[in-house]
């Protein structure tokens, strides 16, 4: 079977995208889209998770058994999210600071599971290592575009804090829009992820429908 | 492989994949841990410097440091400030209850048990109404510079609504009461200790 790189790509960052197709990882949807720059974190380190992940599961396949496939791929995913976070805590201190907490929900997060077994399991190293890496560059533009509108609406900012993970050099990207005061506070809150997630899945499906191709549930379907 | 193995080798297989992620984590472990050391000092030194002032002190109060049981017996960590061989200052943790949980201060008094500075550490206040608390977002934290066990008298440590002096803030209650109530308690256990924490060893 031929691999088709760019339909890796497309799947991975918007067709079958994670969140907004899939439905998958939706705890650190919820829990880490308060504000643009947390999401955007947060995709990113759930990226680099997959990537590593893919990959590794991708170059031992012929030596996992079936039996034993679920235990070895949360093993992997355990180990390079923990790789992740004493890497962030020694040498990325603010992003660590604010991200934290979260990381280890990463494990919990069946995005880089159902990958592992939909696609790294069965194909070689680097289309697996793609697929992993875009996937999670697609999970990071769903929660950056959730993030950004419930920080807009709900805090009247974007970016906010953006120099604080990402250095100075990043302060450009701080945008402040309106007031807190005239901000509604519930899109921060646990109801407004709920909202704007439900919204965004709407106007995914509402695109793929213009564009002639139905809705599609494909779980996981690989090349 | 083969479907058709012989039980124990999925064993084997999982056992060799456990130590080889065994080794890679603990490899790096071994390369991040002072950096982590490190990192975990200059917290705790930021968050020490914000509740004692810089002139107060010539030694460094984040490693000269004594543990005394507070009143709930927990182990307690007090950093001390030091002119010299007198202790100008201490900081120690105290914590509140707030509206959604634990927020952990820190609190920095001098030797007269003024209060030099008090910070909030972490807390998981509603946004917007309980992060007030912040020095970040709103200045109600810095009105308690300078205050001290008797200056309010004791019955005014607590916000308005319960007869006390201070304000609470629009839409939050619970959060500044757990707030007056963590410091009141810090000063509380200031005062019972206060011969030990200015001691000179």
């Amino acid at each position: 079977m031929a691999t088709s790189y760019s339909r890796i790509i497309r799947d991975g960052l918007w067709e079958n995208n994670g969140v907004l197709s899939m439905l998958l990882g939706m705890c650190p949807t919820m829990a880490m889209t308060t504000s643009a720059t947390n999401a955007l974190g947060m995709g990113l380190a759930t990226a680099v998770v997959m990537a590593a992940s893919s990959l590794m599961v991708a170059a031992f396949r012929n030596y996992i058994t079936r039996e034993v496939r679920i235990p070895v791929y949360i093993l992997i995913i355990a180990a390079n999210v923990t790789f992740v976070d004493l890497v962030m805590n020694a040498w990325m201190h603010e992003l660590y600071k604010v991200l934290g907490l979260f990381i280890p929900l990463i494990v919990s997060n069946c995005l880089p599971l159902a990958r592992l077994e939909a696609f790294a399991a069965k194909e070689p190293v680097l289309p697996s290592f793609l697929d992993g890496l875009f996937m999670g560059l697609g999970f990071t533009l769903a929660l950056t575009m959730i993030g950004s509108v419930r920080e807009i609406i709900g805090a009247g900012t974007l970016f906010a804090d953006a120099s604080l993970l990402f250095g100075p050099a990043f302060k450009f990207m701080e945008i402040k829009l309106m007031e807190p005061d005239m901000a509604i506070l519930m899109m921060i809150l646990p109801p407004g992820g709920f909202l704007v997630t439900g919204l965004m899945v709407v106007f995914k499906r509402i695109l793929d429908i213009r564009a002639g191709k139905g809705i599609q549930m494909a779980g996981a379907h690989s090349v | 492989m083969k479907a058709d193995q012989p039980i124990f080798m999925h064993g084997v297989i999982l056992a060799v994949f456990c130590l080889g992620y065994g080794v890679y984590l603990a490899l790096t472990e071994l390369a991040a841990h002072d950096a982590i050391l490190a990192r975990a000092l200059e917290d705790r030194q930021n968050s020490l410097a914000q509740v004692i002032p810089e002139q107060l002190h010539d030694n460094n109060p984040a490693i000269d440091t004594i543990v005394i049981p507070d009143a709930d017996g927990n182990d307690l960590t007090i950093y001390r400030a030091r002119q010299g061989n007198t202790v100008t200052g201490v900081a120690y943790e105290t914590y509140g209850s707030g509206y959604a949980g634990q927020m952990r201060f820190m609190l920095g008094i001098d030797a007269d048990g003024k209060i030099l500075g008090v910070r909030v550490l972490s807390h998981k206040e509603t946004p917007g109404l309980g992060d007030k608390i912040d020095v970040k977002r709103a200045d109600w934290m810095l009105q308690f510079d300078g205050l001290s066990l008797g200056n309010p008298p004791i019955e005014k440590w607590a916000v308005k609504k319960d007869g006390g002096q201070f304000d609470q803030f629009t839409g939050a209650t619970i959060t500044p009461r757990g707030t007056i109530d963590a410091i009141r308690k810090g000063l509380e256990f200031f005062a019972e200790h206060r011969a030990q924490l200015l001691e000179n060893q």
